[in-house]
């Protein structure tokens, strides 16, 4: 006797800039047995297996590694960490808006990591080195907690409204939440610096709060708190 | 043949821990350095490592970096070269130091020094007292690592290839060496030539060979398969380490610091059996003893059954949610998504998992690729190197402890970036000639001309539960010879494979046939070192050979692609400060 199976549809965001004119929607039905959960990954790996000539990043498929950012059924998320069992069929994968698409669900990162790479994402201490470590105590240690777990996979940016209009001036959740992260690293000693270099109008002020980074990072941090504590030291320092 | 050509001083192939830290050692040489890598860098699988970097920095309690070094040799079951052991722990302290100093987010201790915990096979004082040496972040330390390390190459502007896919090696003309590498940009499909005067290998390894693996998706052994086609020799490939905690059913790693804080390993009826097999570690023992024993709690049917994976449970509730909320949050977050369990209230299922390559390209301790010519002896390739999880250099031998996985990977990569830098006044850049580079094309040429054949994913699946049925914990002579057999026809019928998209623009998969190209390479060399080796020793287990045999192998196997031919090569028992340590019987 035949396992009984489930039938799950799929509509998938499709373009290859070298045969298709615009992007379209692509249908896929993928039979798993009945009884079978698993992770939304894994049945996109079972598609491409059907169909090699659908696109998309992975590397980790645990949560870690921020490669398969994406949009299900109109949220962003990783694929890898997002039960089938979670989503409404059809589930309706799309790349992550507001950036370009070079291959249907891979997007062109480069203004996301741009921003990034913008807030000197790096340790600056210009203090000489101790021979050991630098000293940091627990309570020091804890503020960084909910700041560097970040993976970069770009979900909460690419989900905000500002970061939409302005992915050249504004830093975008992710930067904001690293840029933070150095502030708030009692090693560092660049805090004036940082702060000094997000005073214009963009960098930081275009956030208004819409907390859709919030919502959809898939590693539970906060990328508005974040926000509110940068700007709550741009107003201490009178800026 | 006309390529875009690029010339670099050096060229580095993989972004993660090992690719990245020789990149850095290279930065202030004012150089031109290429870090070519498949993914976009913090995508490596050094991501996903968990429990910490394993170094003497007595943190914790008095600790001698001599003592990490007699772990890791009887770690390796005698097998490691203890020149190069004794200079990653010798080294450990000042590399982690560096990397706190780069801004590493390290776990604090009261004092304000690095958190060092518990980890398997360390001792104090030469085989004593359990040492807590591993350096943690949380649970999180190879994510922190590598952001770390990514983060640096950032403030030193380093020349990244992101998404840039590493073909072959091209010979050079003369003979001589090699003169540089063909690679991919996988966004536009083109390919190109980089020549340098210097190559490191850093691309990691090749948990994909087997269908139930830790390892990310990317692992493929793409620089294994690119060394034996170079006609490069291989070193200890039989060795492949089985982690104790893989989540059943999905693969992924649960950080043996559950057990180094306090966690333990429970059959179907609660017991705590590791006291059983290793009654002074216990649930601490090296992975590959707690790796056979939950085998065989499995196999006398002392295990639970969950949707018919047969498992044993990881037990950490004891240690109270604050523990494990501080210490193992990744964890705790995995568990609940991966086994829907909730590691504070119930035990996490789990089963021994394939995880680490302690095999790979031979290196000595600069990190510089070593051949073995006829007579037996050592040649030293200059200006090709190899660090990390590629690299057989070897300080894992037979079994890699804990936590020195992150160590070797910023040791040796610092290694040989250093050395490279030293020497790039005196190396060559070589010349190429138009029959090089097509004999570096002609595997790439076969696939993208090939229309009608076998999909890339059939032949991957079966490759995988051959090297999962026959190449396991426990392995006999009589299956790994039908298993060897499986992978040879898997082999000829790849020869003929085919897949269907031929578009240019990030064509994944044009790039998963050719990472297949080198798995086979890799599960190949894999199966005939496997069947060389005719005795147990550290992770592989022979039941036709149950004995460990110093007199026919305390020596390293070397395996020569060309013609599938093993010989041996002698392990280094001579460190240049310590006596040597004899080998004696192994116990935990």
């Amino acid at each position: 006797m035949s396992e009984a199976m489930q039938s799950v549809k799929f509509k998938i965001y499709r373009f290859n800039p070298e045969v298709d004119a615009k992007p379209y929607m692509q249908e896929y039905e993928l039979n798993i047995p009945a009884n079978q959960d698993m992770m939304l990954l894994e049945a996109i790996l079972r598609i491409k297996a059907m169909d090699d000539s659908l696109a998309f990043r992975r590397s980790c498929r645990e949560g870690v590694c921020g490669s398969d950012g994406m949009n299900i059924n109109g949220r962003n998320g990783l694929a890898c960490v997002t039960l089938l069992s979670s989503l409404k069929q059809p589930i309706e994968l799309r790349p992550l808006p507001g950036l370009p698409v070079i291959r249907d669900l891979i997007v062109d990162m480069t203004a996301f990591f741009k921003q990034y790479e913008k807030i000197k994402p790096y340790l600056i201490n210009n203090e000489p080195l101790p021979t050991k470590e630098r000293l940091q105590s627990p309570a020091e240690r804890k503020k960084l907690d909910g700041l560097y777990e970040c993976i970069l996979c770009a979900c909460c940016s690419t989900s905000c409204p500002s970061f939409w209009w302005n992915p050249d001036k504004f830093v975008g959740p992710a930067g904001l939440l690293q840029a933070y992260r150095f502030i708030a690293d009692s090693r560092d000693t660049a805090t004036a610096e940082r702060l000094e270099a997000l005073t214009d109008p963009f960098s930081v002020f275009r956030c208004r709060g819409v907390m859709n980074c919030v919502e959809v990072c898939p590693k539970g941090l906060n990328p508005t708190r974040a926000i509110g504590h940068i700007r709550s030291e741009l107003l201490a320092e009178g800026n | 043949m006309t390529l875009a050509t690029y010339t670099f001083d050096a060229i580095i192939i993989g972004a993660g821990g090992a690719g990245m830290r020789a990149a850095l050692a290279l930065a202030e040489s004012g150089s031109q350095v290429a870090l070519v890598s498949k993914v976009f860098p913090t995508r490596s699988h050094t991501v996903s490592a968990q429990g910490g970097i394993t170094c003497a920095l007595g943190n914790v309690h008095p600790d001698d970096w001599r003592w990490h070094m007699y772990d890791t040799v009887k770690g390796s079951d005698y097998i490691g070269d203890q020149d190069c052991i004794e200079y990653m722990c010798e080294v450990g302290p000042q590399v982690v130091y560096e990397l706190e100093h780069m801004g590493l987010p390290f776990s604090r201790l009261d004092n304000g020094r690095i958190y060092q915990r518990p980890f398997g096979g360390q001792s104090k004082d030469f085989g004593g007292e359990q040492a807590a040496r591993t350096c943690a972040a949380a649970d999180r330390t190879g994510h922190a690592l590598l952001h770390t390390l990514y983060q640096r190459n950032i403030a030193e502007k380093t020349n990244v290839f992101s998404e840039w896919y590493a073909l072959d090696l091209v010979k050079a003309t003369d003979g001589q060496g090699f003169a540089g590498i063909l690679a991919i940009h996988i966004e536009t499909g083109e390919t190109v030539l980089m020549r340098a005067r210097a190559i490191i290998f850093a691309t990691g390894g090749a948990g994909r060979i087997y269908q139930s693996t830790t390892n990310a998706l990317i692992n493929t052994g793409d620089g294994i398969g690119m060394a034996i086609r170079a006609g490069l020799p291989i070193q200890d490939i039989e060795m492949w380490q089985f982690h104790p905690t893989g989540i059943a059913g999905a693969g992924v790693l649960v950080t043996e610091g559950c057990r180094g804080e306090g966690g333990y390993l429970i059959n179907k009826d609660g017991e705590r059996f590791m006291e059983r097999y290793a009654p002074h570690a216990k649930d601490l023992a090296s992975r590959d003893v707690v790796a056979r024993a939950m085998s065989l709690e499995l196999r006398a049917g002392n295990g639970y059954d969950i949707n018919g994976v047969k498992c044993v449970k990881l037990k950490l509730d004891h240690l109270g949610a604050d523990l494990i909320n501080s210490r193992l949050p990744g964890i705790r977050e995995l568990s609940i998504t991966f086994a829907g369990v909730d590691p504070i209230r119930e035990p996490i299922p789990v089963v021994p998992t394939c995880h680490y390559m302690m095999g790979g390209i031979p290196t000595n301790r600069l990190g510089q690729v070593v051949t073995v010519d006829y007579k037996g002896n050592d040649q030293v390739l200059e200006g090709l190197y190899a660090v990390g999880e590629c690299a057989c250099v070897s300080v894992h031998g037979a079994n890699r402890l804990g936590g020195n996985s992150l160590l070797d990977l910023v040791v040796f990569g610092r290694a040989a970036g250093l050395d490279v830098k030293e020497k790039l006044h005196e190396l060559p850049l070589k010349d190429v000639g138009d029959a090089e580079i097509e004999a570096a094309l002609s595997r790439l040429n076969r696939w993208d001309n090939a229309r009608e054949g076998e999909s890339v994913s059939q032949i991957r699946f079966e490759m995988q539960k051959t090297m999962q049925e026959d190449f396991g914990v426990f392995r006999t002579g009589e299956h790994m010879q039908e298993g060897l057999d499986k992978l040879l026809q898997l082999q000829q019928r790849l020869h003929h494979a085919a897949f269907q998209d031929h578009s240019r623009v990030f064509n994944t998969s044009r790039i998963e046939a050719l990472e297949l190209d080198n798995l086979m390479a890799t599960a190949l060399a894999t199966a005939h070192a496997a069947i060389y080796r005719t005795e147990s020793r550290g992770a592989h287990s022979r039941e036709d050979f149950p004995k460990r045999d110093d007199a026919n192998w305390l020596t390293h196997t070397v395996y020569h692609g060309e013609s599938h031919r093993m010989s041996k090569r002698a392990v280094n028992m001579k460190p240049l400060h310590m006596k040597p340590f004899e080998p004696k019987e192994r116990v935990y």
